[in-house]
């Protein structure tokens, strides 16, 4: 475990970029250093590998010291992603993953071994081994940042807003690559980032800090949506912190309705057997079971619909992996005002209204006690339910 | 014209050999002052405020003509290749001093940062990150050096024929024979534009790693496939 206690960081001229901060940092966890500019997230990610040393207060691993060892031995423990991935245009993709091991004094075939290793494990073809990073998108860069920073195996991660200077497209790309690696390898990771929403996407602990550097709030994401300590902390959250906390419920409780379901090459009398009382519109799948819209029952041509007169379901949610944010999303977005289901494969798995979403909403609040306790204490990571994201 | 190599007895060298005088004494002092350089430059941008004075010396320094070095040192080292070298490597500084400070510069802050928290000391940061980057600024500067030291040779015929293929400029007017006036300028111009041409080959060899050229290519191949994912 990291411990930060009562931290200080006090510069020459008197200002104060953090200020008698304490956090303890669980083991195989991300925890997200967040806040605006000014409130020393970044100071405090660099007085852990001590690029920056504390005025006051101690900073250890496992209960030692991290003053108590040369600090380059220090900084070779721990694996460092930095925005814009920071490589070394002069070295190659393989050599710039193997810098690390080579400083450790591994050989260069096995260092380079292993640099193979990792690009496939970040998702890097291995035809860019021997590339210079000028020509690799900005994508892949960051992901020879994360690759080199694991060359090592390093127990512990330090992140700087890696993923800041990426589209956003490509951004939730990396965002969903660092927790499918962080479930395989179960790092110590701690990521600044000035994102809430990132922060609130990949952090089993979120820290929010203030302006000065004082800890505002130190939460799981669940909790910190659902009650905010301050005024500052849900300020910061920003105003639709109600729906945001809707991705931490399960879409799996809803009650999906098959009957309204009808293949592009519905009978006549298939379609009146589906057209219920309950539900105005009938869902036209493909012969492929994926939904292709709406329609209502008396628009449909037996035998062969026409597809281009269909009303747009939109994108539908995955019953059971995607939360009730995506469900109500989707139920939102749609013309009709009914949300669409879909399996792992993207076939039609159901349709369910906005007026039962709400229902399966008030259900799960009702039921939730991950945030209500308002419970500021030691971190439980095993607790943190990451499985509705 | 056919007297255009016919080098007159008193410079003791053939044409060629004349050559190889003029490329020694152009290029140890670049060398020299490249060695000078490395050092100077590196305390320029570890104690930033000696960048200024250094910058101003090197420029006074170069300000001095050949000539008043040579009244000085040729008490120490008489009329030799050596005193017209001394001032030689002295004027590269001024540009080789800046080149180097400029390419470690201009190394990325966040290379750096990477560079410290994976565990760099500062030596091996110089060695390993920062010389290598800077190597392209570097070369520039060495090429401006190097054109401008295979010009300035010729100012050693002042002290007794060490001017190499500038003495043959000198022995053009006491015989009356301009084609050697020729010979020199011609010869000591494709000198300077082979060297410079040596300097790019040297850069490209070194830095793969540049965007320019066939590796431009490359880059368009990258930003496809980078499209298409």
């Amino acid at each position: 475990m990291i411990r930060i206690d009562s931290v200080t960081k006090r510069y020459p001229d008197g200002t104060v970029a953090v200020d008698r901060l304490s956090l303890e940092i669980p083991d195989r966890a991300i925890t997200v250093l967040v806040g605006p500019s000014g409130c020393g997230k970044t100071t405090t990610l660099r007085m852990i590998n001590r690029m920056v040393e504390p005025s006051e207060g101690t900073i250890s691993i496992d209960g030692r010291d991290t003053r108590q060892q040369p600090v380059n031995t220090l900084r070779r423990s721990m694996g460092y992603v930095i925005q814009n991935a920071g490589l070394f245009q002069h070295r190659t993709i393989v050599d710039n993953i193997a810098t690390v091991p080579r400083l450790l004094g591994w050989s260069k075939d096995r260092a380079r071994t292993r640099a193979r290793e990792l690009m496939e494990r970040v998702g890097l073809d291995a035809s860019l081994a021997r590339r210079y990073p000028y020509q690799l998108s900005g994508g892949q860069q960051q992901r020879v940042g994360v690759a080199r920073a694991l060359a090592s195996d390093p127990p512990v991660l330090l992140m700087y807003e890696p993923f800041s200077a990426v589209d956003p497209v490509v951004r939730k790309g990396l965002q969903d690559e660092l927790l499918r690696i962080q479930d395989e390898l179960g790092k110590t990771i701690v990521f600044v980032t000035h994102d809430i929403d990132e922060a609130v996407k990949l952090g089993t602990m979120v820290a929010v800090l203030r302006t000065g550097g004082r800890l505002a709030q130190f939460a799981p994401p669940a909790e910190l949506l659902t009650s905010p300590a301050d005024a500052f902390v849900e300020d910061f959250l920003g105003a639709d912190r109600g729906i945001r906390r809707l991705s931490f419920f399960s879409s799996a409780g809803l009650e999906l309705l098959t009957a309204p379901i009808v293949a592009v090459d519905a009978s006549a009398e298939q379609i009146v057997a589906r057209a219920t009382e309950d539900v105005p519109y009938l869902l036209v799948t493909g012969l492929d079971g994926r939904p292709l819209g709406w329609s209502e029952p008396g628009a449909l041509t037996a035998g062969q619909v026409d597809t281009g007169r269909l009303l747009p379901c939109g994108r539908p949610f995955v019953a059971g992996r995607d939360s009730l944010r995506a469900a109500l999303d989707c139920a939102v977005l749609s013309p009709t005002g009914w949300a669409v289901a879909v399996d792992r494969e993207g076939r039609a798995a159901g349709v369910v209204s906005q007026a039962a979403i709400g229902e399966a909403i008030r259900g799960a609040h009702a039921t939730d006690t991950t945030g209500t306790t308002g419970s500021a204490g030691a971190p439980d990571p095993a607790a943190v339910q990451k499985a509705a994201r | 014209m056919n007297r255009f190599f016919d080098i007159p007895s008193d410079l003791q060298h053939s044409w060629a050999g004349l050559i190889g005088l003029h490329l020694r004494e152009a290029l140890l002092p670049v060398l020299g002052g490249l060695v000078l350089a490395l050092p100077l430059a590196q305390l320029c941008v570890r104690l930033r405020w000696l960048y200024p004075p250094v910058l101003w010396v090197t420029t006074v320094l170069y300000a001095i003509p050949s000539l008043a070095f040579f009244v000085v040192l040729i008490d120490y080292t008489g009329q030799t290749e050596v005193t017209v070298m001394i001032p030689l490597t002295v004027y590269t500084l001024v540009v080789l001093v800046p080149a180097i400070v400029d390419g470690v510069r201009s190394v990325p802050p966040e290379t750096l940062a990477a560079a410290t928290a994976m565990g760099f000391g500062p030596v091996r940061r110089y060695a390993q990150v920062q010389l290598p980057i800077a190597v392209p600024a570097i070369i520039a500067g060495l090429r401006v050096a190097t054109v401008s030291s295979i010009s300035l040779v010729s100012v050693g015929t002042l002290i007794g024929n060490q001017g190499a293929l500038g003495n043959l400029l000198h022995d053009a007017t006491i015989y009356n024979r301009p084609e050697l006036a020729w010979n020199a300028v011609l010869t000591m111009a494709v000198l300077a534009i082979l060297a410079d041409a040596l300097l790019v080959g040297v850069r490209v060899l070194l830095t793969p790693w540049m965007p320019s050229g066939t590796a431009g290519r490359g880059q368009g191949r990258g930003r496809k496939e980078a499209a298409a994912r």
